[in-house]
C-alpha cells in the first residue's frame, strides 16, 4: 500500500523513571525496522532525541521502569499530561521490578547500607552523612508500578519486552489495529 | 475392574473410568483443565481454585471431582475464564514475584498461566509483603516471598519413614509452609530435587542449583501450558 496523501506521522515521547534503559535497548533493537519506525513517526521527549521537555501534545508515550523518587512520579505526571495513550514497558514499570526489592526493607536499611554501613563505605563516611541536596529527587517511602501512580492504558510485559513484541505493539498503535500478543512474545524474563 | 462411564465435557461425549479425578480423567480425553496446586499421583487439595468447572450447571474444582455417570462438564466459559486470570492476578499481588530473578522462570507454572491467559499485570494492588527466606536447611532453599501456599510439599514429599518434612507454620493471613527440622534432617539428593520438583513455582529450591536451562529451552518458553494436552 503506497498511499500518497500520507496522514501527519504519531508522535512518540519516551522516558526511563526507575529502569535501566534495557527497554530502550529493546526498541533500538528492532534493527532495520527502524528505518520503518521513523517513517511511521516523530519522536518528541525522549532520551533518544535527547528532547528534555514535551514540546507538543504526543500521541503515544512509552515510560520504562516505575517510581522510586519524587522525579519519577512528575516524570510520570507529565508523560499522563502530554500522551494521549501511555504504555507501561517492561517489568519495572509494571510491579516496580528490580528495584522494588527495596519494598520488602524499610528505606532506611538501604540508605544505612549504601551510605553508612556497608563495607565499601564505612570508612569513607565517618559523618554518616545520607544525601540531602535539595536537588537530588527525594526517594519514596517505597517503588510504586506506574499504573498505581498514574492511569495507564497498557502494559508490555518482559525484563526487557522483547524487540519484536515493542513493534508489533507500535505499529499496532499506530495503525490503529488491534495488538494480538503472541504467546513467542509475551514474557516476563 | 474399573468401569466406564459416559461424560460430556464441552458437549461432547467421552468414556471415562468412573470415580477418577475429574482433571485426570479429561486430560485422557484431551481436555485441558488448568491446575496450579494439584499434582499428579498426590491427594487432591482445592486450594487454589483455578481448576473450577461448571459441572451440571454448578461451580465445582475439577481436582477434588470425581467422574460419575452422565456428568455434563463445562470447562471454558468466559466467566471461568475472568475468574481464571483473577486467581493469577491475585497470587501475583499476594506474593513477591519477581520473575526476572527468579531460578524458576520459565518452568513456574504460575507464570505459565500468567502467559496462557496473557496477565501481563495484576489488577490488584501489589502487596510487596514482608517475608523470609530460609536457609539454614543443607540440601534446600525456602524463599517464602514466593510461595503460593499450594501445600503440593506438605502432600507430596515424604521421608523414608513416610513423614511429611514439610509442615505449616503460623495461622490465618501469615500462614507459612516450613521445612521441618526433625523430619528433613538426613533428606537424600534425590528427594530433595523431588521437592523441587514439585513446587509449582520457585519456593522451594535445591541448593547449589541455579539457572542451569537456557532461556528457549524451558518448558513454557514456546508452547503455553496446557497445550501438551489439548494442542
Amino acid at each position: 500500500m503506497t498511499a500518497k496523501a500520507t496522514p501527519a506521522k504519531k508522535v512518540i515521547a519516551t522516558t526511563s523513571l526507575a529502569g535501566c534503559f534495557g527497554c530502550h535497548m529493546s526498541l533500538l533493537d528492532i534493527d532495520e525496522r527502524l528505518f520503518d519506525l521513523i517513517e511511521l513517526v516523530d519522536f518528541n521527549k525522549s532520551p533518544l532525541d535527547d528532547i528534555k521537555e514535551f514540546t507538543k501534545e504526543c500521541d503515544i508515550g512509552l515510560v520504562e521502569g516505575g517510581c522510586s523518587n519524587d522525579e519519577n512520579v512528575h516524570v510520570l505526571t507529565e508523560f499522563r499530561k502530554h500522551c494521549r495513550t501511555l504504555v507501561a514497558v517492561g517489568e519495572c514499570a509494571i510491579m516496580g521490578g528490580l528495584p522494588a526489592l527495596r519494598n520488602l526493607m524499610p528505606l532506611k536499611d538501604c540508605l544505612d547500607e549504601a551510605y553508612r554501613n556497608g563495607p565499601t563505605v564505612a570508612d569513607s563516611n565517618p559523618q554518616q552523612i545520607l544525601p540531602h541536596d535539595p536537588d537530588l529527587p527525594k526517594l519514596l517511602d517505597r517503588v510504586y508500578p506506574c499504573h498505581e501512580v498514574v492511569s495507564i492504558d497498557y502494559f508490555l510485559p518482559g525484563c526487557p519486552p522483547s524487540a519484536d513484541l515493542i513493534w508489533d505493539a507500535l505499529v499496532a498503535l499506530v495503525s490503529g489495529n488491534e495488538l494480538a500478543l503472541e504467546y513467542r512474545t509475551f514474557k516476563f524474563d | 475392574m474399573a468401569s466406564f462411564v459416559r461424560i460430556t465435557l464441552d458437549d461432547r461425549v467421552y468414556l471415562a473410568e468412573e470415580g477418577a479425578q475429574l482433571v485426570a480423567a479429561a486430560k485422557e480425553c484431551g481436555v485441558y483443565i488448568p491446575t496450579l496446586c494439584n499434582y499428579p499421583g498426590i491427594p487432591p487439595k482445592g486450594a487454589c481454585r483455578i481448576c473450577t468447572v461448571l459441572v451440571n450447571g454448578i461451580p465445582h474444582t475439577a481436582c477434588t471431582t470425581k467422574v460419575v455417570e452422565d456428568m455434563n462438564v463445562v470447562t471454558t466459559t468466559p466467566e471461568l475464564e475472568a475468574f481464571r486470570t483473577s486467581i493469577v492476578e491475585i497470587l501475583l499481588a499476594e506474593g513477591n514475584h519477581f520473575c526476572p530473578i527468579c531460578e524458576r522462570s520459565g518452568n513456574c507454572e504460575l507464570q505459565a498461566l500468567a502467559y496462557r491467559y496473557r496477565v501481563p499485570v495484576s489488577s490488584f494492588p501489589y502487596l510487596f509483603p514482608t517475608r523470609d527466606v530460609e536457609a539454614w536447611h543443607p540440601k534446600l532453599i525456602k524463599d517464602h516471598n514466593r510461595c503460593i501456599q499450594c501445600k503440593r510439599c506438605i502432600r507430596g514429599i515424604h521421608n523414608a519413614k513416610g513423614q511429611a518434612i514439610f509442615a505449616f507454620g503460623k495461622r490465618g493471613d501469615k500462614v507459612v509452609i516450613n521445612i521441618d527440622r526433625e523430619t528433613s534432617r538426613d533428606i537424600s539428593d534425590e528427594l530433595a530435587q523431588q521437592a523441587m520438583d514439585i513446587c509449582p513455582v520457585g519456593a522451594i529450591l535445591r541448593k547449589g542449583k541455579g539457572f542451569d536451562t537456557p532461556i528457549g529451552r524451558r518448558t513454557y518458553d514456546h508452547a503455553p501450558i496446557g497445550s501438551e494436552v489439548a494442542p
